[in-house]
């Protein structure tokens, strides 16, 4: 069986311009395998396609890329999930391109690092030990802290293909909300009023495409919501 | 996190609830219009005059035309800020666009008016 791939190369140190490039793949019949599998056959064949890839798991987030018009994982996505006919595979949407498949990721990052990504608790006697949370406070936190930052739903927001710059992202988003819910963290009124502007987190238009990229099942717009009514409670 | 300066004083939370606010009169109003056509078995000129004579019906009619006017204000400022990227450009449109809206809404009074 033979699989055919049009792969997004760029190297803007020697193209002038981005092209797709064809490759072909011999496998046996029947035999499925994650499209990561598919990139390595390919990099045997081609040594200077460039992408990342780490874990090879879907733990560490390395290998995001937009497969047949859809953000995920490379190394938890079937080539059977991507239906038959040609597989086009290009880099994360609406970050500059580095080489081939690998993005800056800068404006990511920066966007997370704004919501302050850390646990932050200013009481004046800390616990000896550790601060102890309910089992009903620590399920609050289910659902949001799984994230593994791997950009899939920030590169498929038209909200932040458009305004990198100003709005969060659904990935700083849902981290915002896992801190703003955490019942060790203080900071609360501060964090709200680092998003209470028009583009941080109501540039959203909620058309989820976040949830319906996120490998991991995750669900950005709900969180989004609740930071929309925790800053509409405010207001009130 | 973004300063006011950077969005030109809009409030994020204000604009969020004003353009559901907004939308919910617009769908009411949408609704009641779709009613009548349904179950209006012929419309002539007297019942379309008779619709908007009663004085709730012109006070339903321009606070939907309000709303219009809010909601494409907010929605327009979005639409904008997305896609046209220099500022003096987008002031341009905005100011029209406004100016479009605005107009919609005085029509609106007048016609009512004359009813």
């Amino acid at each position: 069986m033979q699989l055919t791939f049009s792969v997004y190369r760029y190297n803007p140190e020697v193209d002038n311009a981005p092209r797709m490039q064809d490759y072909t793949l011999d496998v046996e019949e029947g035999q499925d395998m994650m499209v990561l599998d598919a990139l390595l056959l390919l990099k045997e064949q081609d040594p200077t396609l460039s992408f990342r890839r780490s874990c090879r798991e879907g733990v560490c987030g390395s290998d995001g890329v937009n497969m047949n018009g859809k953000n995920g994982l490379a190394c938890i996505t079937p080539l059977s999930a991507l239906g038959k006919g040609k597989v086009v595979i290009r880099p994360l949407p609406g970050l500059p391109v580095v080489r081939d498949l690998v993005v800056d990721m800068t404006q990511f990052y920066t966007q997370y690092e704004k919501i302050k990504p850390f646990l932050i608790n200013d009481d004046k006697q800390p616990p000896a030990r550790e601060h102890l949370q309910s089992p009903e406070e620590r399920a609050k936190l289910d659902g949001l802290y799984e994230c593994i930052l791997c950009a899939c739903c920030s590169t498929s927001c038209p909200s932040f293909w458009w305004n990198p710059d100003k709005f969060v992202g659904p990935a700083g988003l849902l981290h915002a909300y896992r801190f703003l819910i955490d019942s060790r963290d203080t900071a609360t009124d501060e964090r709200l009023n680092d998003l209470d502007d028009a583009f941080s987190v109501f540039r959203c238009h909620g058309i989820m495409n976040c949830v319906s990229v996120c490998p991991k099942g995750l669900n950005p717009t709900k969180a989004i919501g609740q930071i929309k009514s925790m800053l509409l409670q405010r207001a009130v | 996190m973004v300063t006011n300066q950077a969005s030109i004083k809009r409030n994020g939370v204000q604009d969020y609830v004003s353009l559901r606010a907004t939308a919910f009169i617009i769908a009411i109003y949408t609704f009641f219009l779709a009613g009548f056509f349904i179950t209006t078995e012929e419309i002539t000129f007297e019942v379309w005059q008779g619709l908007f004579s009663g004085l709730a019906m012109k006070v339903f009619t321009l606070a939907a035309l309000v709303s219009i006017m809010i909601h494409v204000r907010i929605g327009l400022w979005q639409v904008l800020t997305d896609y046209v990227k220099p500022a003096g450009v987008r002031a341009i449109i905005q100011y029209v666009l406004n100016i479009i809206a605005f107009v919609y809404v005085a029509v609106g009074l007048f016609v009512l008016w004359g009813v």
